[in-house]
């Protein structure tokens, strides 16, 4: 079973995904901002990232910059799922690393188009 | 809607469209039919059966037909054809047209777009391999509605959203907005027309290779196999067509086989008469 990881600081949002993922049949653990997401990554690394990139704390790019320095960070898929619409984000977040790119909103439909696309399902 | 209401729209939609209903379906009529019936201000279906009688509301006919088409697609679809359009019929015909230069590619039930302009950003990623060529994709659909929204390429967040890679999102699409608009440069690939399959279309000309998924599965089977003998004799002598994936060939035509290698994908049957003697006497 995949691990995947959601994290973003609302508390709906996560339950959302949880329900999504879990019905997609992956393992699914929150964090609700980059640093604690970095904390868990630490401990075990997940498959997928599922990542906010307006959050308390440590917001989604800088933890996309930094996981990806941390040893076997560069093996997770990291799908940014957040309300930064604009092609700015997302050609920055691409230009970091990201795998894919989820604009909320969302539904179970989309989750499963943009994780076959990034090639996880 | 009284069970003669039913029938007429039955024979109505069968003879306009080649859509095959059947009676589980009569609630899609209903909910489909019921905002034509605001929009021409008919009180109730019977009503709208009535005037399609008397044909004399302009516009009409065309709505009830436009209503009932299913339009469902959505960029890169089902995946696999697209795949097989990169990695196996792009080289295929790179190869086989190699004199010429020349591939012509049809997509036969093109309903928003997205068909289509899947197939134009797959060959413009290729484009170093086909510089020199020229290449068309013909795109056609029933509905002129949606041919309007497939020529304008503006798709809303959600559209954009559902099977195609962020990378051709950001490569290809203008942002206005919550609305996408797709370049220019891929559109201008694209030639839009207006096509009823079950009609005469002998006049587009012969293609390399024919997109027609999703669509048969509404006609009956008399249709169905009018419909493939016509795209058979439509496609190039080594053409392919691509076939949705709950729609076959088999027990419908003759002129056309599967390709055992590749699922939904159909080439031309070879019949004896077109094999070669010494070939055929070493059958």
């Amino acid at each position: 079973m995949k691990y995947c990881l959601v994290v973003d600081d609302s508390s709906v949002i996560r339950k959302v995904s949880r329900r999504i993922l879990e019905d997609m049949r992956f393992r699914v653990s929150e964090a609700e901002n980059g640093e604690k997401a970095l904390d868990m990554c630490r401990a075990e690394m997940p498959d997928v990232v599922l990542l906010d990139w307006n959050m308390p704390v440590m917001d989604g790019y800088e933890f996309l910059m930094q996981v990806r320095q941390i040893p076997g960070g560069d093996e997770p898929k990291i799908i940014f799922c957040t309300t930064e619409n604009d092609i700015a984000h997302i050609s920055r977040a691409l230009e970091a690393g990201a795998n894919e790119y989820i604009m909320k909103p969302f539904d179970k439909d989309i989750v499963a188009a943009k994780f076959q696309d990034a090639g996880i399902i | 809607m009284t069970e003669l209401d039913f029938q007429f729209l039955c024979g109505f939609l069968k003879t306009r469209s080649g859509l095959a209903l059947t009676p589980e379906k009569r609630y899609l009529v209903e909910s489909r039919l019921s905002p034509i019936c605001r929009r021409f201000e008919l009180d109730t279906l019977s009503g709208l059966v009535g005037a399609l009688k008397v044909g004399r509301t302009p516009g009409l006919e065309t709505a009830v037909v436009e209503a009932m088409t299913t339009n469902e697609t959505f960029f890169f679809r089902d995946k696999g054809p697209f795949d097989l359009f990169r990695d196996v019929l792009l080289p295929r015909y790179l190869t086989a047209r190699a004199g010429a230069r020349r591939l012509r590619i049809w997509c036969a039930a093109a309903s928003t777009g997205q068909e289509p302009y899947s197939l134009a950003m797959l060959l413009n990623e290729a484009s170093a391999r086909l510089a020199g060529w020229q290449v068309q994709i013909v795109a056609t659909d029933i509905s002129t509605e949606v041919l309007e929204k497939a020529k304008a390429g503006i798709y809303n967040q959600f559209e954009v959203q559902r099977g195609l890679p962020i990378q051709l999102l950001v490569k290809y699409f203008k942002q206005n907005g919550d609305q996408w608009q797709i370049s220019p440069q891929i559109r201008a690939m694209v030639d839009y027309r207006p096509l009823n399959l079950i009609k005469e279309f002998g006049h587009l000309g012969t293609f390399d290779i024919i997109y027609c998924r999703n669509v048969l599965i509404y006609f009956d089977k008399p249709t169905k196999s009018d419909v493939l003998e016509r795209l058979a004799k439509a496609m190039a002598p080594d053409g392919a067509l691509l076939l949705g994936a709950a729609e076959t060939v088999i027990g419908l035509t003759d002129s056309l086989s599967p390709d055992v290698a590749n699922r939904g994908l159909y080439g031309k049957a070879v019949s004896e008469a077109s094999v070669p003697p010494r070939i055929a006497a070493l059958r």
